[in-house]
């Protein structure tokens, strides 16, 4: 089966690098699935899970903000943060969804709701992903 | 001539003092090294970013963001990367100095820029001199990852998109080799010189358009490069310091050897002066 090659760099350095079947994603103006041989194109994404298909498995990663670079035969992934599942901090992830969500309902003045509900959907988007849910 | 025991004493204490920069810069050797393969690893994600903006720049001609636009310059912005601490040789003074000169020449008044500290050094001199400081940030690790410094870019970055300021210059000391590193300016904001990477570059389709996408991509591509300028600049701080602690470390074994010269003629002398004392006594009772 044809594959294309998959990297995902970040500022600490690459996470993720492999021929992969599929990548399929959601990007900012709705979900994107990428086979080998597409056209060149850039795409920011959401704060989600990347679904990377390799040999009947999915692989997940999960990224915040990102966007996708992609050419026939190569997908680059460039995200503020990125970890594969097994790479997740679980208790980490629970902690801050906790403390976004104390903030969240806290409805002080002195709170950044916007940032908190980003801290939220970064710590949500990385337990989903830690338990496969996507 | 100081006493022998002086003397002694001397040799100790600068002993002690050599064993402690040895420490030092051995640890600085272990953060250098540490801190190149972090600067490495962060290229080629600053290659790739690099890449897409150019290509975005150059293959959308109508794509505009205010990033990219030079607009009247009322405010100045300077952000002067330093270390928290000193012990670093000239690795502080350097830059603080050529970031003075650069505002003294350009600016009249303290009403026309504004300072972002990075570092204890650079926060503490600048609060002394009364300038206007709209942020810092001190007690940076080591290693700092990107999520350690996303404050301070991101804030830098958004008070230009707020207007705050107009232009945003860096100043931090590149690393060329362990032993030199040198002062570099840098105008970060606008981003002026996007198009001049001269890359083979590919033409995108952009989803949903490249308008979007600068919006997205620019504040990202301006916080790695204020990213880059802060991990160089550690590099620089640990070979500086590095340096500065393998000449103290050279200079206290030239002291001691020196001391122990002296040291061992005034035993000497104390010796012959003995003797010299015995014989005359002897001599007196003949």
């Amino acid at each position: 089966m044809k594959t294309v090659n998959v990297n995902i760099v970040t500022p600490d350095g690459p996470v993720y690098e492999s021929a992969v079947e599929m990548v399929s994603t959601k990007a900012q103006s709705g979900e994107l699935g990428i086979l080998p041989g597409h056209i060149p194109m850039v795409a920011p994404l959401e704060i989600g899970a990347v679904r990377l298909k390799k040999e009947g498995r999915t692989e997940l990663v999960a990224v915040t903000g990102g966007f996708l670079e992609v050419r026939p035969d190569k997908v680059t992934i460039l995200a503020q943060a990125a970890e594969p599942s097994a790479e997740i901090d679980i208790d980490r992830a629970k902690e801050a969804k906790q403390r976004a969500e104390r903030l969240l309902q806290a409805k002080q003045d002195n709170v950044d709701f916007k940032r908190a509900e980003l801290a939220l959907r970064r710590a949500m988007n990385r337990i989903d992903v830690y338990e496969n849910k996507m | 001539m100081a006493s022998l025991r002086d003397i002694k004493n001397r040799i100790t204490s600068t002993k002690k003092t050599s064993q402690i920069t040895k420490a030092m810069e051995m640890v600085s050797a272990s953060k250098l090294a540490r801190a190149e393969s972090n600067a490495k690893s962060f290229n080629p994600y600053m290659d790739k970013i690099q890449e897409v903006v150019a290509s975005i720049a150059v293959g959308a001609k109508d794509a505009t963001h205010p990033m990219l636009v030079s607009r009247p310059v009322k405010k100045t912005a300077y952000l002067v990367i330093t270390s928290d601490r000193g012990l670093a040789g000239a690795y502080n003074s350097n830059v603080i100095r050529s970031a003075m000169n650069a505002i003294n020449s350009r600016h009249s008044s303290k009403d026309e820029y504004v300072i972002l500290a990075v570092g204890r050094v650079g926060r503490d001199f600048f609060a002394k001199k009364g300038m206007n400081i709209i942020d810092s940030i001190i007690g940076l690790p080591d290693q700092p990852t990107f999520a350690d410094i996303k404050e301070i870019t991101g804030k830098a970055v958004g008070m230009y998109a707020d207007e705050a300021f107009d232009e945003l210059y860096m100043y931090y000391n590149h690393f060329v080799s362990a032993i030199s590193q040198e002062v570099t300016e840098k105008k970060v904001l606008p981003l002026t010189d996007v198009a001049n990477v001269s890359n083979k570059l590919t033409s995108y389709e952009f989803e949903p358009s490249a308008d979007a996408i600068l919006e997205v991509l620019l504040p990202q591509y301006a916080e790695s490069l204020i990213y880059g300028a802060l991990l160089d600049g550690k590099a620089s701080e640990h070979a500086a310091r590095m340096t500065a602690m393998k000449s103290a470390t050279d200079n206290a074994k030239e002291l001691i050897d020196s001391l122990s010269l002296s040291y061992n003629r005034a035993r000497q002398a104390a010796i012959t002066q003995e003797i010299t004392e015995i014989v005359g006594g002897a001599a007196a009772l003949e």
